[in-house]
């Protein structure tokens, strides 16, 4: 344990719930391993990050609003990638995951705040999105694809989810 | 054997098991034995994959029940 920490980097571009699971497993283990581990949400990943209640936001355009609109708040209303069924299979999965005790995405997410997991919002896909800051949850750090190499050019393990 | 902590596991899936165990093993000293009871049926090669790589031994196991007992001796 002398040496010096292993870095794990993942980049989650994924708004699937079962993607943002895996993520989030994987991090939540790099950590337990000491690794010193990011998390890299872009694009549909970003709505992992939201938070759970609805807001207004000043100063967004249409297309901005209709897109909050559509895009899930927060991991828990994000649909699985295969036989989703309109959201009848991720409540599968849920029902699931309860009987074999596997941890929601969502408490997954808490765990790895717990565990000094670094969460960083790429700030220019939040501007594509027209996610606004306020909307995501608290201690996440924003950045940009520099953030990401600066985390990743020495990572001991590097994935793109 | 000379147990100074034990954890229960039971009924948690990956990565519980692994995660509890690192945050358990920071409240017993070096040379120390942690004892980790589990059903995840991962948590025999997790544990020994993590004990190898963070410095820690696991010098015994026991599956001959349905919870699995794991002994963690702790590293440096």
């Amino acid at each position: 344990m002398s040496e010096e920490r292993k870095k794990t980097n993942i980049i989650l571009f994924s708004g699937d719930y079962d993607k943002a699971m895996a993520a989030y497993i994987i991090a939540n283990g790099a950590a337990a391993y000491d690794h010193d581990v990011t998390i890299f949400h872009t694009f549909w990943g970003l709505n992992a990050l939201r938070k759970d209640d609805k807001m207004l936001v000043d100063n967004k355009s249409t297309i901005e609003k209709l897109f909050g609109r559509m895009m899930p708040r927060g991991a828990k209303r994000m649909g699985i990638s295969k036989m989703n069924f309109g959201g009848f299979g991720q409540k599968m999965i849920k029902d699931v995951m309860k009987k074999h005790n596997a941890m929601p995405v969502e408490d997954l997410i808490e765990m790895a705040q717990e565990q000094d997991i670094q969460l960083i919002a790429c700030t220019m896909t939040m501007d594509l999105l027209g996610l606004k800051k306020e909307e995501l949850i608290d201690d996440i750090v924003y950045g940009g694809v520099a953030a990401y190499i600066g985390e990743g050019e020495d990572g001991a393990i590097n994935l793109f989810i | 054997m000379n147990v100074a902590k034990t954890l229960d596991a039971t009924g948690l899936a990956c990565p519980m098991p692994i995660v509890k165990t690192k945050k358990a093993i920071k409240d017993i000293e070096t040379g120390e034995v942690l004892e980790v009871q589990a059903t995840d049926q991962g948590a025999k090669s997790d544990l020994a994959a993590w004990t190898k790589s963070s410095g820690h031994e696991l010098i015994d196991t026991d599956e001959s029940s349905d919870v699995l007992k794991f002994w963690i001796k702790k590293g440096e």
